[in-house]
């Protein structure tokens, strides 16, 4: 009897103490932090943003950089989605923000408020979207707009279709049903690919850009890791996903002008370098509107574009520092540097670099 | 109620005059032990009405939003939730005719087919299925299962889509074998321990007596297990199955994982791309979400937690009724 309740009473013991254990680990730690903040060099304290889940790889290699520089300093980076990013910095809870939309008039007036004036906007994260693959016996694949846009749609169902095979002389394709691959979840990806179809083949893609992929039918699956997982277990699958996560899979070759341009780092970012400014904005505010139909030679328009949302002055010299410094090393040679071996994604070409260095150079407290 | 009522009630008679059996401790512990049960029970109340108000709340403008909030597929809530009732109950429905049977099955072989030796392990391997996270089933029915299902996809199609009626639940199949019929696999699985563990506890209590009496006139074991374990056993079984339901219906990560979406209601349960489930839907969309979406997601949410309210009540009621119907 007494031993029973010995053991009855051991059971909720030993998870009081598990609890208690786990409850020391924790406080441990965040002292450890805090002593670490003394022995700081330039920037300390707390600098917190979010946004973009687009940037989340590339921010995680420049926090781990930056924050390696200036031990005394804490970065935040909070994978709210744009939009949220957006809406928190100008709320003010944020000091900046990751976006794969540059800031619209609207948002604009909020965030000058917020900022007591301009407000700092520069392309960051350049990443090109592939259009990949699997079909058995198939390595190269070139596609129009056109042809990618009827694909996706439902409108071209086998892979020998003419329009393929018209585009594609020297390749023998299967008489095979082609199964489309979409994201099942909002995506910016998916904004991005669907502004290229709906830019450049209007008439065969009438749907709007959107984060939510518009037709039903295809395969989907969550994430970009989904994405590519089906496309690698199955055949006859194509689908678009970021070009950096697509590993071994052959992505198609896209029309751009008369030539046909595979997916590249320096595609994207020549796109991004003739890609008109948006007009009317402040001298601050790179605000880009990506010119899917160039037909410059090289230049690959399927991409992502993600900004770094800052005001050109903050109220506390802390901030302004902090936000300065991280923003300044993120459009470096160094940041981007970093950005591409760790995420994979394009460096800014030189010219928009140097002016993106120029402008958060600018950024300072009242 | 009743409960507490006794309670102050004995208390004040102790007051005035402790009977010989009570101790005066013991009160005290009889009134802290009361006090902690009504807790408890008002807590999970409380719970439960803080969730529906705080759904009422955050989704009442979900309901009447501008018609693109619920775009691309649909203009109006109505449009927006239905094919996400349809995914959810077909899932689930296929969940519980996959489940349902096995479990049943199961939990008479552990109560009364097998030896002890083979029942005890079986029924701790049954309970351990239970233990595995739904992102690890997830995990395996998207990334192993789906595939392997593709040749039974294939063979149902073949031989099952001619046969009118039926056949209409067999069409085009799909290439990678993430659809419905798979997610309700996944589920039967994910379900299956929880009606095994309650069915078996139900048998196994029906009287021995009951058991005896129909063997002793001349009854085959399966048919005193027709005439006295089911008849007794009737509403644990019916409890055991919702429970099970329920997990199905709310369950989002496994879904999330396994089902390709789609948004075209249709019978055909290995298609390409079917409705997913509310629970799903809302996991998938919540991520990159915008305010106005928000609302509509806690909506359907509120849909779900009604639905899932709505089955429990009808099922319940019909057992009352049976069981009345058994009593007269």
């Amino acid at each position: 009897m007494n031993l029973k309740s010995i053991r009855r009473a051991a059971v909720p013991g030993v998870a009081a103490l598990a609890l208690l254990m786990s409850a020391c680990g924790a406080s441990n730690e965040t002292s450890s932090s805090d002593n670490n903040g003394d022995s700081g060099t330039s920037l300390s304290g707390n600098l917190k943003g979010g946004g973009a889940t687009s940037q989340e790889k590339a921010q995680e290699a420049w926090k781990t950089k930056f924050q390696g520089m200036n031990s005394g300093l804490t970065i935040d980076y909070s994978l709210l989605g744009s939009t949220d990013g957006r809406s928190q910095f100008t709320s003010g809870a944020l000091s900046f923000a990751g976006s794969d939309s540059y800031i619209s008039d609207d948002e604009l007036k909020k965030a000058n408020e917020r900022c007591n004036g301009d407000i700092v906007e520069v392309p960051a994260y350049i990443s090109s979207i592939a259009i990949a693959f699997n079909v058995k016996g198939v390595d190269k694949l070139q596609l129009d707009a056109a042809t990618i846009a009827k694909i996706f749609d439902g409108k071209i169902t086998k892979w020998n279709d003419k329009a393929i095979a018209d585009q594609n002389s020297g390749v023998t394709l299967p008489d095979l049903k082609i199964s489309p691959v979409h994201r099942a979840d909002d995506s910016g990806t998916t904004k991005n690919f669907t502004d290229y179809l709906n830019k450049v083949a209007p008439s065969d893609w009438k749907y709007p850009a959107a984060d939510a992929f518009p037709v039903s039918g295809g395969l989907s699956a969550e994430g970009t890791s989904g994405v590519v997982k089906q496309i690698t277990d199955t055949n006859g699958t194509i689908g678009y996903a970021d070009a950096s996560q697509t590993g071994d899979l052959k992505a198609v070759s896209v029309k751009v002008g008369d030539a046909y341009v595979a997916p590249s780092p320096e595609g994207a970012a020549k796109t991004v370098a003739v890609s008109p400014v948006v007009s009317g904005r402040e001298a601050t505010d790179i605000a880009v509107d990506v010119d899917r139909t160039t037909a410059e030679a090289g230049a690959y328009p399927v991409i992502l574009l993600s900004y770094l949302i800052g005001c050109k002055t903050y109220t506390d010299k802390a901030e302004a520092a902090n936000v300065k410094g991280y923003f300044e090393f993120i459009v470096s040679d160094a940041g981007q540097a970093e950005s591409s071996s760790f995420a994979g994604s394009a460096k800014l070409a030189p010219e928009t670099a140097k002016k993106a260095q120029d402008i958060v150079a600018q950024i300072s407290a009242k | 109620m009743q409960g507490r009522t006794d309670v102050t009630a004995r208390t004040a008679e102790a007051e005035d005059a402790p009977a010989s059996w009570a101790s005066v401790r013991g009160g005290v512990g009889d009134r802290i032990f009361s006090g902690a049960a009504l807790l408890a029970g008002l807590t999970i109340l409380a719970a439960l009405a803080g969730v529906f108000i705080f759904l009422a709340l955050k989704g009442a403008t979900g309901f009447t939003k501008a018609a693109d909030v619920y775009g691309p597929h649909a203009s109006s809530f109505l449009g927006y939730v239905g094919p996400l009732l349809v995914g959810t109950f077909t899932a689930s429905a296929i969940a519980l005719v996959i489940a349902v049977p096995l479990a049943f099955g199961i939990a008479l072989v552990i109560s009364h087919y097998a030896p002890r030796w083979i029942a005890a392990p079986v029924a701790y391997v049954i309970d351990l299925l239970a233990a595995v996270p739904s992102v690890v089933y997830g995990l395996w029915g998207a990334f192993y299962l789906a595939q392997k299902l593709v040749p039974m996809h294939v063979w149902l199609h073949e031989h099952l889509g001619p046969i009118p009626l039926i056949g209409k639940l067999f069409g085009e199949p799909s290439p990678a074998g993430r659809t419905l019929l798979t997610a309700g696999i996944v589920l039967a699985i994910m379900i299956l321990p929880i009606i095994t563990a309650i069915t078996r506890e139900v048998f196994s209590r029906t009287p021995r007596l009951h058991q005896e009496a129909a063997l002793a006139l001349g009854a085959t074991r399966w048919e005193m297990i027709r005439m006295t374990v089911f008849p007794y056993s009737r509403s644990g079984m019916v409890s055991a199955v919702m429970l099970g339901l329920g997990r199905a219906l709310g369950e989002t990560m496994a879904v999330t994982m396994v089902l390709s979406v789609g948004f075209n209601i249709s019978w055909n349960i290995i298609a390409t791309a079917s409705p997913t489930s509310i629970a799903a839907n809302i996991a998938l969309k919540y991520k990159e979400r915008s305010a106005d979406l928000l609302n509509v997601l806690v909506a359907t949410g509120l849909v779900l937690f009604l639905m899932t309210f709505l089955v429990n009540f009808i099922a319940r009621w019909i057992v009352g009724r049976s069981e009345r119907r058994m009593a007269r």
